[in-house]
């Protein structure tokens, strides 16, 4: 009798793609795979070789190399190689060396070849190409968004408060004091050994009030004459639109949310008011109607919980991203109105300008304040300067209460270098375009992202014509941007509790922003002016720069999902750390990482590794455009 | 297979150099005094010769579970084996017999390798199994943990279905580990100081490779572990040219 290897066959079940493989494929899988070990440091495949086999890691670690030498994967227990040339000619593409004593697993190429061909969601998980399966990633995520829409489940608070319905009116409003609730879920059991009592009613103050004290009973009366015995609920998986539906078509203020026959919570209108007042529009609204900075201070919790909510409604980078950022331009609009009720109407006319990510509608909740100001050209500093030394000291000292921190490289309209009439400006941006150094530019990247926040609109979109128009074509300060765009590069991915740069060495977390959506949006910034494109937002920029024509085939939609899926890993990062009560930042530990996400990580990060090369190809100094 | 009493002490067998075993005359004599037609014909598929490098060596991982710990008394209810040769180990090929025992299977047994009084009572004899066996086995140097145990039963059965035992070369990854142990033996100091040598179980073998720990007494899982080791010791100690005649008993 011929038969599977259990440990073998336990192993596969364990580890994708071969856990997604139904029963009877699996055990053919286990039943044809082969063993072999390899000693740390020697060479498991070369390049060119006949491929014969699609390896497993059992147990050790793995080296995956490029051709040319260069680390291109580390894989540990359950990771796998070799379908690359499996698929394509039969012969090894990534040459593979143990990096430590290692066990494989080897499945044959023809047993290999038949599940790729026959079972989908196996060849959508190998397929080679990252670009590819990113973009399916990120399709099933946008195409998922519209459905999940919060239900009334996320409403309950705090778990059901009920009593016996033989309690007396009394014992019922003692139980509410206790528990601190507006209403009470009576229940009747059918034995005295019932788990699972019935729910027969509801009392509420209202009740109490009504039926009760304005009707002269006693205490004493039983609760189940006071109590709404026709239940009105909802199911846990309603939408809160219907729940607050249901409370306006029966006039109850209270909804028992049930799962399963049983009560789950208790949900008020004003938890309904609560859940509305964190869409960004009701947040916005608030904002503007605040009047001093301390009201507008106290207004971060409402942003963070706005913010969370989205993540939880799976909104996407782009529609998270502007949000908050146009919360973050009413917080400056609004300063602006206190700060003018206090100090006066300014002497000349202004344009308070937005740099960096709330000008690209990028903005999260981790961000500092990048901003500076445009003033008429008849601005005199002698005569109007110390207005707005004081306008944006007022703005800036409350932008930072609000939750916005100062700008560590000093951008800000406090700083008199950032304050200048538009003549001025439109001579600095051709100072930076025309006679580019890398340093220079460096110091000045943030302002080719502008947009205005209040005051003459029209300057910054003066300014960002300008820029469009001396940027296109300029062979030297392109190349200049480029080659600070390729100053911070991406990991090559994440090997255990660390991640793996493209030298192999290890480390302990990265920076999500500084090594993925920044030097994402530096690329494309590039491609943007490069393009005349005035364009504010990646997205934006990309469609421009796709429209152009000047990316090879297919490199443009494979950015937009890099970096959609970076941006979103960002976030629900962020909100992660929100709900478990820290402080939200950009840092991200290898081990907060599912396997999904690690895996659709690395395909972004080579994406964005390639678009560099083609960047610093592209760009050469030199070479026209 | 379970072999506690070989595992505390050294067994003389594998101290220092010792004669090469001439296991292809050995197969002409015994084949030409043979009498069972199926064992005859399995001497005469002969044995590769001791100085064949070990890379060349075609190789048979095998494990036995049986009722005890006594060859004379006990019987051998699974017999798992599985090829395998330096570049892979053919999993993919494993063969597995249950075996109807003469003897009682007792309570302890069945838990340890999971066999039961169903499976047993309607297996086979190890008889009907004899040409099936000695065909896998043909041509194959034979691989064990813990050699004297599976030899000693493999021994005592044939005798007792077709009168004659058998005998073939095994590579012994226990005297192996032992081997390598031994030469990174404790000093006299540390002995005193109470170190003991390392253990030679299966499991502590393989996790000085950092092999993975698979589930002991099931026949299959034992032969492959075993097959993994030694490929483990190759690589970790052995040149993949030594003579195979270095290493089989």
């Amino acid at each position: 009798m011929q038969i599977e290897q259990l440990e073998i066959l336990d192993f596969l079940r364990l580890h994708p793609p071969c856990s997604e493989l139904p029963e009877e494929a699996l055990r053919r899988v286990a039943a044809a795979t082969d063993v072999r070990y390899f000693k740390a440091g020697t060479q498991i495949l070369a390049f060119g070789q006949a491929a014969e086999f699609w390896h497993i890691v059992r147990s050790g670690a793995v080296e995956i190399f490029r051709r040319s030498g260069t680390l291109y994967n580390q894989l540990t227990e359950g990771g796998h190689f070799g379908e690359f040339g499996l698929l394509r000619n039969k012969r090894v593409r990534f040459p593979a060396k143990a990096l430590e004593d290692t066990l494989l697993y080897l499945v044959p190429e023809a047993v290999f070849t038949e599940l790729f061909e026959t079972v989908e969601q196996f060849a959508e998980w190998v397929e080679v190409e990252d670009r590819s399966r990113l973009r399916q990633v990120v399709s099933r995520h946008e195409g998922a968004s519209p459905l999940m829409t919060a239900t009334v489940a996320n409403l309950v608070g705090r778990p059901t408060v009920v009593l016996d319905a033989g309690a007396s009116a009394t014992e019922a409003a003692r139980h509410m004091c206790e528990h601190g609730v507006s209403s009470l879920l009576l229940t009747r059991a059918a034995t005295p050994a019932d788990e699972r009592p019935k729910v027969v009613g509801i009392v509420t103050d209202r009740d109490l009030r009504s039926r009760l004290l304005a009707s002269g009973r006693p205490g004493s009366t039983p609760v189940s004459e006071i109590m709404s015995g026709n239940l009105i609920s909802v199911q846990h998986n309603q939408l809160v639109f219907e729940a607050m539906l249901s409370m306006l078509r029966h006039h109850v203020q209270h909804l028992p949310v049930m799962r399963g026959g049983q009560p789950v919570g208790v949900i008020t209108q004003s938890d309904i008011i609560h859940y509305e007042s964190r869409n960004s529009l009701f947040v916005v609204g608030n904002i503007l109607r605040q009047t001093s900075v301390d009201d507008l201070a106290a207004m971060l919790p409402d942003v963070r919980a706005c913010f969370t909510r989205m993540v939880a409604e799976d909104a996407n980078s782009r529609m998270i991203g502007s949000a908050m950022s146009v919360i973050g331009r009413s917080f400056k609009q609004r300063l602006l109105e206190l700060a003018e009720a206090e100090l006066g109407p300014p002497p000349v006319g202004y344009c308070l300008l937005a740099l960096g990510s709330m000008a690209r509608q990028e903005q999260t909740i981790v961000t500092d304040q990048d901003n500076a100001l445009i003033l008429a050209d008849d601005f005199d500093p002698r005569l109007h300067d110390a207005y707005f030394e004081r306008l944006a000291r007022f703005v800036c000292d409350g932008l930072a209460r609000c939750g916005y921190e100062y700008c560590k490289g000093g951008v800000m309209a406090t700083n008199r270098q950032w304050r200048r009439p538009l003549r001025q400006w439109e001579a600095c941006f051709s100072e930076w375009i025309e006679r580019p150094t890398p340093q220079s530019l460096l110091d000045s990247n943030i302002f080719f992202d502008l947009d205005s926040v209040a005051g003459t609109g029209e300057w910054a979109a003066t300014l960002r014509e300008h820029v469009a128009g001396k940027a296109k074509g300029n062979a030297q300060f392109l190349a200049c941007m480029a080659r600070n765009a390729l100053l911070r590069t991406a990991p090559l991915g994440f090997f255990k509790e660390f991640v793996v740069e493209s030298d192999g060495q290890h480390t302990k977390g990265i920076n999500i922003k500084r090594r993925g959506t920044a030097p994402l949006a530096d690329l494309i910034r590039v491609h943007a002016l490069a393009v005349g494109s005035t364009a504010r937002n990646s997205f934006d920029r990309l469609n421009d720069v796709i429209d152009a024509g000047i990316l090879p085939q297919g490199r443009g939609p494979d950015l937009h999902d890099a970096l959609e899926f970076i941006a979103m890993v960002r976030i629900r990062h962020q909100a992660a750390d929100l709900a478990a009560g820290r402080e939200a930042d950009n840092s991200i530990e290898p081990e907060a990482l599912s396997d999904f996400e690690r895996r659709s990580l690395r395909d972004a990060f080579q994406i964005l590794a390639n678009a560099q090369k083609f960047l610093k190809y592209r760009y050469q100094p030199g070479r026209a455009g | 297979m379970l072999h506690l009493g070989l595992i505390a002490g050294e067994r003389s067998d594998d101290r220092g150099p010792r004669e090469v075993i001439d296991w292809p005359t050995k197969f002409d004599i015994l084949g030409s005094q043979a009498r069972h037609p199926g064992l005859a014909a399995f001497y005469g598929a002969g044995v590769v010769s001791p100085d064949t490098p070990l890379t060349e060596v075609p190789m048979v991982a095998i494990d036995l579970e049986t009722t005890g710990l006594d060859p004379e008394c006990d019987e051998i209810v699974s017999i798992a084996a599985l090829p395998l040769d330096l570049q892979r180990i053919r999993a993919s090929e494993t063969r597995q017999w249950i075996v109807k025992p003469r003897a009682e299977l007792n309570e302890q047994s069945i838990t340890l390798h999971g066999i039961t009084h169903a499976q047993v009572t309607d297996a086979p004899d190890l008889l009907a199994l004899v040409d099936d066996l000695l065909r896998v086995f043909a041509r194959h140097v034979v691989v064990v943990h813990c050699r004297e145990v599976e030899r000693a039963f493999l021994r005592c059965a044939f005798r007792q279905r077709i009168g004659e035992p058998i005998e073939f070369p095994m590579i012994d990854t226990m005297a192996i580990e032992a081997g390598i142990t031994r030469r990174r033996k404790p000093g006299l100091l540390a002995r005193l100081r109470g170190q003991r040598p390392p253990s030679l179980r299966l499991a502590d073998c393989r996790a000085r490779y950092g092999l993975p720990r698979y589930r002991p007494h099931q026949a299959t899982s034992d032969a492959l572990a075993c097959a993994e080791l030694l490929q483990a010791q190759v690589a970790q100690h052995l040149a993949a040219e030594t003579p195979v005649g270095a290493l089989w008993w």
